[in-house]
């Protein structure tokens, strides 16, 4: 027992990390692009998602065995608009700003391509529980990045976060982020500085190892040492900031690369840094 | 008739829907590696587009109304654009061979694309008659092929442009996207409607 509630907690840490449908996945462009201009809207989107996602994902995987294999895409999509009509009235009746705000975009929850892959890529070959949790994680994924290129895209874009000014009186906005061109601007921009982040990790993974080898080889008060070392390396790496003396250890095969494109890359790197941060915040929370 | 040149104008260029609405993305990104298939995906969506929203007209005014089920309209329309791409794909490839060649691949991805399903729900949203509705459909969707098909264009030298390392593929595109939706913004100067 007490595996499997291991087993499900690595799934759902999966659906909000590693597998993150909208900066892993690239998967529902378009309500990520539409709602994020503000927080209570990308909050409202990702949770009606979240809730149509793991409804969907426990019903299919319940009826999987019943479902013909040649109708199972109409009959999913069947399921998921039963329920999004659900979600579509209660949103309507309770909270109808959110309503007017959101627009077409809640019954176009049906064809999210999120869902409709959660449900043929798991919930279809899953048992019940498994594959609610996946809903779960993966709707919580999805919110936690549109929450994070919502705040982005409101607190550089209109200096207030959910409505609330936070922005010091001199802050000019920067109105393009709010605008719909901004959307593609920022997403790509958030899609990059994970991507580098992910890169890193990975390298300094791959580095912690190596001299973990070297560590074993040589006596014990080196190896302490070396371990102190790295612990210095995971702490730098939890603030992603480019190290220079780390990037040349990880990248020793990619030392035929010119010092000038270094350069230029830790340029644009430094440029997003500031969103990078602000991600990791945000997900260690 | 001026009317509804001034309409169409409008979604092709002032309210695109990929670039104004975000509806179609995720074929939007998914299908622009190259000029040919971005204009068979285009193709595809005009096709299906403009066929769906002349019947889910006449499912919504004259079914879901009438018996009030108003409420079931995501419902009814995802059915009966699902089945309509599935009758397309059937008839095209028993006597349209040449166009299912063309177009067959991409059928199938209509049925999940939010454009269709989104230029039907606000059809109704705006309540077009007929015409209008048809009409709608068709312009959003030569705006979505026109917007497909430049993007398609860029992507295709971006693949040999220079950039840093963590923007390779998709984040770069993205950009490249904005800069595009950015150009289209400038239609927003046109006061049409």
């Amino acid at each position: 027992m007490r595996v499997k509630v291991k087993e499900l907690f690595s799934q759902l840490k999966s659906g909000l990390l590693d597998q993150n449908p909208t900066f892993v996945q690239l998967l529902g462009l378009c309500p990520t692009l539409a709602t994020t201009t503000s927080v209570p809207n990308a909050i409202g989107m990702g949770l009606a998602a979240t809730f149509v996602l793991t409804c969907s994902n426990g019903l299919i995987s319940l009826l999987r065995k019943f479902i013909p294999k040649e109708v199972r895409i109409a009959g999913y999509i069947v399921i998921i608009s039963g329920f999004v009509s659900m979600v579509q009235m209660i949103i309507k009746a309770y909270f109808p700003e959110l309503d007017k705000s959101l627009g077409v975009f809640i019954p176009l929850i049906v064809v999210n391509c999120i869902i409709l892959a959660r449900a043929e890529a798991y919930a279809s070959k899953n048992p019940v529980l498994p594959s609610l949790i996946d809903g779960v994680g993966m709707g919580l994924g999805f919110t936690v990045a549109l929450v994070i290129i919502a705040s982005v895209r409101e607190v550089l874009g209109a200096g207030t976060f959910g409505g609330i000014k936070i922005t010091p009186a001199g802050y000019e906005p920067i109105q393009m982020l709010i605008m719909p061109y901004g959307a593609f601007i920022t997403l790509g921009f958030l899609i990059a500085a994970v991507n580098f982040i992910r890169k890193n990790s990975e390298n300094i993974k791959k580095s912690k190892a190596d001299s973990e080898k070297e560590a074993s080889n040589e006596n014990s008060v080196l190896k302490q040492e070396s371990e102190e070392m790295e612990i210095n390396d995971t702490d730098s790496s939890g603030i992603v900031i480019v190290n220079p003396n780390k990037d040349s250890n990880a990248s020793d095969s990619e030392e035929s690369v010119s010092d000038k494109k270094d350069a230029d890359k830790s340029e644009t790197v430094s440029e997003i840094k500031d969103d990078g941060d602000d991600k990791e915040g945000e997900t260690d929370v | 008739m001026s009317d509804l040149f001034i309409l169409m104008l409008n979604c092709v260029l002032v309210e695109n829907f990929i670039f104004h609405k975000f509806l179609g993305c995720c074929p939007f990104m998914g299908v622009s590696n190259k000029p040919d298939n971005a204009i068979g995906m285009g193709l595809a969506v005009t096709f299906v587009m403009t066929l769906s929203s002349a019947v889910t007209y006449v499912v919504y005014h004259y079914i879901l109304v009438r018996f009030n089920l108003e409420y079931l309209q995501t419902i009814a329309f995802i059915l009966v654009i699902a089945a309509l791409v599935q009758f397309i794909e059937m008839f095209l490839r028993k006597f349209v061979p040449a166009l299912y060649n063309a177009l067959g691949i991409f059928l199938p991805l209509i049925t999940t694309n939010c454009a269709v399903l989104g230029s039907a729900l606000l059809e109704v949203e705006k309540g077009y008659n007929f015409i209008y509705s048809v009409v709608f459909g068709l312009s959003a969707a030569l705006g979505f092929t026109l917007a497909i098909v430049i993007f398609a264009g860029v992507r295709q030298r971006l693949e040999l442009a220079d950039c840093p390392k963590a923007f390779k593929g998709m984040p770069i595109a993205l950009v490249t996207a904005g800069l595009i939706a950015m150009a289209f913004s400038g239609f927003t100067g046109m006061s049409l409607s």
